[in-house]
């Protein structure tokens, strides 16, 4: 028994000591993050420009691949697999809480099989109607929208895309449901939206501000608790009336389960220097978002944004009864 | 006055020699992956963003824009050398282009498409500086409805890409629609024909098909019989154009001209059926439609023409709009929100210089291009006369290194496999891959338009034809089907008259 252990004492000092070792070191080489969605997009140009940032306090090059596919299951289920070993990491959107109910076979557990390095930032997003949309307020387009509930039609960019997410929760707040109109992607839906042919959609605001600025299309209300600096005349959901709509597409950092908590938490700290670059600070600002406080970007931030999210979708998808598989 | 002001502002930024030496850097690059099968523009610019976020915004748009294009300079190459298409427009470039390399012709068909294409490209610049935001306006009134009816067109008038039978052709088309079926349905995200593999749930790589059925199935029957090879290398004449090349090249190039500027403005997918538009008209309007499909010199310098007008008027969207046309503008507009310009309806007046400097990058590049292929020609010419069994592993290895760059997928290589065996049994059943293509590209467009428009009209099918615009397509499909169909019911009769 002493024996055993003495031995068990022994391999749990070289174990230590070896993950020191491993840390002290670390990076020593470059590192991947995957992206499991096509470069251009709104969480590419996150993952790029953090990417960029940790890169130069790392000194070491953190590269980007995009693994797209599948809701993003695909890049996630290729991370899950990856050696734990701080050299693949993912960064990932809310989809990861919401593929968890949205998929009903995943190749991957969702909440055991990654480690936490950090959230990133939460995007906020706004509801929005074609130009010549009747409403004047969100009141008025929810009025509006419950008299003639048969002729309204909601665009989204696909099944699991934030505009879906955000649309399922518009309809679950005010209990009406609407003929949603799905498209591949964002550009396809935001074109209906200009022409007119849709009348609804609810998206991040990556994707809006700049035809909101433009006067292109109409906007309703932001879901974040706070107006945004680039949008300040559009008044929050809690103002306007339906504060359920409040709702952000939150992106975090992963590692493969079984990544040393000692490389999780120097990329969490080296993550928390990024979000602090004035360049970060002020790109985020134009796409209409900001870089989450110190406390989120940790580990435990994130594992229980995720945890609370995932609760959070389940029965919001199951009563819609889309799923993407 | 304002418009010749804003040309002098984007000649002034585009010509600055930082900007010019990336835009040579943007159409050099575009060339070389363009000439390297299965390495798309997509892949290259995914590949550069991390680069550009070190340049100017300006710089960095220039150069992209410039691979894009470049790369369709370069795709039609291989089509015409190699039979090797790269993206949908060059499959079509194939069909005569490589029938003249051939008839030891490829220096003439390489001219013809530069030529055409540079004309085409100094057209749709002009056009883009001019018309932009009113064409925007145009493109918008399109609906779900307007582009199921236009895709029924480019599905009518492929069956004239056929030589040969039109009931194969028609079989070829049906396949083509089916495999564009695979993958994951977008209105109930139900994963449909996809045999439970994964990376299949987003349809089957393009990129993999096209190598496959056009450039693998072309080497297994040049494996076949070698010396046909042979015969192909010695017959190698004139690198230039003939007086009759040019007068059978101008009309095309015109025409082709003019239908690739008008659907290339059409975001939801208007582009990709330009090639195939344009050579459908060109063998309608021919006097001599049998020579199509047999290295007609009409079927390479319009679908050229046409596909590098769509290429350039499909910025419109995105420059007017922020709203990209297809993945390679998404990742441009990628990499502006890096550098910090969000693209939107307001970037011509917030970023002028930005805005006008990329526009007449355009035609600068377009004259480098050029420039530069027409010296190049010689040199591509004799690729050929490498000895085939050094040639083909070396064109089977960067198709692979190719297909594999675009999603790091292993998948897409047995897809090429796959379809290099396939495209080989379709041609010794004397089936073209052309038309099969073209089902491929359009079948899952047709299908997200139809049910989309059906969605709006709340099952009215009637939307299709109140709708005026919608209204029009279907009238004119109909009337291509006539066109169509008319010369082979009247052979049909001729052969019966023969037989009394």
């Amino acid at each position: 028994m002493r024996k055993i252990l003495i031995s068990l004492a022994a391999t749990a000092t070289f174990a230590l000591a070896s993950s020191t070792a491993f840390s002290q070191g670390y990076p020593e080489r470059n590192i991947t993050m995957v992206v499991p969605f096509a470069a251009g997009g709104p969480t590419d140009t996150v993952t790029r420009l953090v990417a960029e940032t940790m890169s130069k306090d790392l000194g070491q090059q953190i590269l980007v691949e995009n693994v797209g596919g599948a809701g993003g299951t695909l890049g996630a289920s290729q991370v899950a697999k990856a050696d734990p070993d701080g050299y693949t990491l993912l960064l990932h959107h809310i989809g990861m809480a919401t593929s968890a109910t949205l998929y009903r076979k995943l190749p991957y557990d969702t909440l055991n099989a990654f480690e936490y390095v950090g959230l990133v930032t939460d995007v906020p997003m706004t509801i929005v109607a074609k130009k010549d949309f009747e409403a004047t307020d969100l009141k008025g387009l929810v009025e509006y929208v419950k008299a003639n509930a048969d002729k309204i039609s909601l665009a989204n960019a696909g099944i699991g895309a934030a505009s879906h997410l955000c649309g399922m929760l518009f309809m679950n707040e005010i209990k009406v449901p609407l003929v949603t109109v799905p498209y591949k992607g964002t550009g396809p839906a935001m074109t209906d939206l200009l022409g007119g042919q849709v009348d609804l959609m609810c998206d991040q605001t990556t994707n809006t501000t700049k035809q909101i600025k433009g006067g292109t299309i109409k906007a309703y209300a932001v879901t974040s608790a706070k107006r945004l600096d680039a949008l300040p005349d559009v008044p929050t959901v809690e103002e306007a009336g339906l504060p359920g709509m409040q709702v952000g597409i939150w992106h975090g950092i992963y590692a493969p389960k079984g990544t040393p908590s000692e490389v999780t938490e120097k990329l969490s700290a080296s993550l928390q220097k990024a979000l602090k670059d004035p360049n970060i600070v002020a790109r985020f600002a134009e796409l209409g978002t900001v870089p989450v406080t110190d406390a989120e970007a940790t580990p435990a931030g994130l594992k229980s944004k995720l945890e609370s999210e995932v609760t959070r979708w389940k029965p919001i998808i199951e009563a819609a009864g889309q799923y993407a598989d | 006055m304002e418009l010749f002001n804003n040309l002098v502002l984007g000649f002034t930024t585009a010509g600055a020699p930082w900007n010019l030496f990336f835009c040579f850097i943007g159409v050099i690059l575009g060339t070389l992956i363009g000439v390297l099968p299965g390495i798309g523009a997509t892949a290259t610019i995914a590949m550069l963003l991390p680069i550009t976020f070190q340049l100017e915004p300006v710089s960095s748009l220039i150069m992209l824009a410039g691979i894009y294009y470049g790369a369709q300079y370069g795709g039609s190459t291989t089509a015409i050398l190699i039979n090797m298409p790269g993206e949908s427009s060059s499959a079509v470039t194939a069909i005569d282009g490589y029938q003249m390399a051939r008839k030891g012709r490829a220096g003439a068909a390489l001219a013809i498409a530069a030529i055409g294409s540079f004309f085409a490209g100094t057209v749709s610049t002009i056009l883009v500086a001019v018309f932009a935001p009113p064409l925007t306006a145009v493109a918008l009134k399109f609906g779900s409805a307007e582009y199921f009816s236009l895709m029924i067109v480019g599905l009518v008038s492929s069956i004239a890409l056929a030589h040969g039978s039109v009931v194969k052709a028609l079989g070829m088309v049906v396949l083509g629609l089916l495999l564009g079926l695979v993958g994951t349905d977008i209105y109930t995200g139900t994963p449909r024909f996809n045999l439970g593999i994964l990376e299949l749930s987003d349809g089957l790589n393009f990129v993999a098909v096209a190598v496959g059925v056009f450039g693998i199935a072309e080497i297994l029957r040049n494996l076949e019989n070698e010396h046909d090879r042979d015969v192909m290398i010695k017959k190698v004449t004139n690198l230039w154009p003939t007086k009759q090349d040019w007068k059978e090249m101008t009309a095309p190039i015109l025409r082709g001209t003019a239908i690739g500027s008008a659907l290339g403005i059409l975001p939801g997918g208007g582009a990709i059926l330009a090639s195939f538009a344009s050579y459908t008209v060109e063998k309608r309007m021919s006097k001599t439609p049998q020579e199509f499909g047999k290295g007609a010199v009409a079927g390479v310098a319009g679908p050229e023409s046409a596909n590098n007008a769509g290429a350039q008027t499909s910025f419109i969207p995105m420059l007017t709009l922020g709203i990209p046309a297809n993945p390679v503008m998404a990742l441009m507009i990628g990499a502006m929100i890096i550098q910090g310009i969000v693209p939107g309806p307001n970037v011509a007046t917030e970023q002028p210089a930005l805005f006008w400097g990329i526009i007449a990058s355009m035609w600068i590049g377009n004259l480098m291009l050029i420039l530069l292929n027409l010296p190049l020609i010689g040199l591509w010419v004799k690729l050929l006369t490498i000895p085939y069994y050094m040639l083909f592993p070396a064109i089977i290895a960067f198709c692979s290194i190719g297909v594999y760059s675009v999603n790091s997928n292993v998948f897409d290589l047995f897809a090429v496999a796959f379809f290099g065996l396939i495209g080989y049994v379709l041609a010794k059943l004397r089936c073209e891959p052309a038309p099969l293509l073209l089902g491929f590209v359009l079948g899952p467009l047709l299908e997200e338009h139809l049910r989309r428009a059906m969605i709006m009209s709340r099952g009215d099918a009637t939307t299709f034809v109140t709708r005026p615009i919608s209204l029009t397509l279907l009238l004119l499909a109909a009337a291509v089907l006539v066109v169509v169909l008319l010369p082979s019911i009247r052979k049909k009769r001729d052969e019966v008259f023969v037989e009394d």
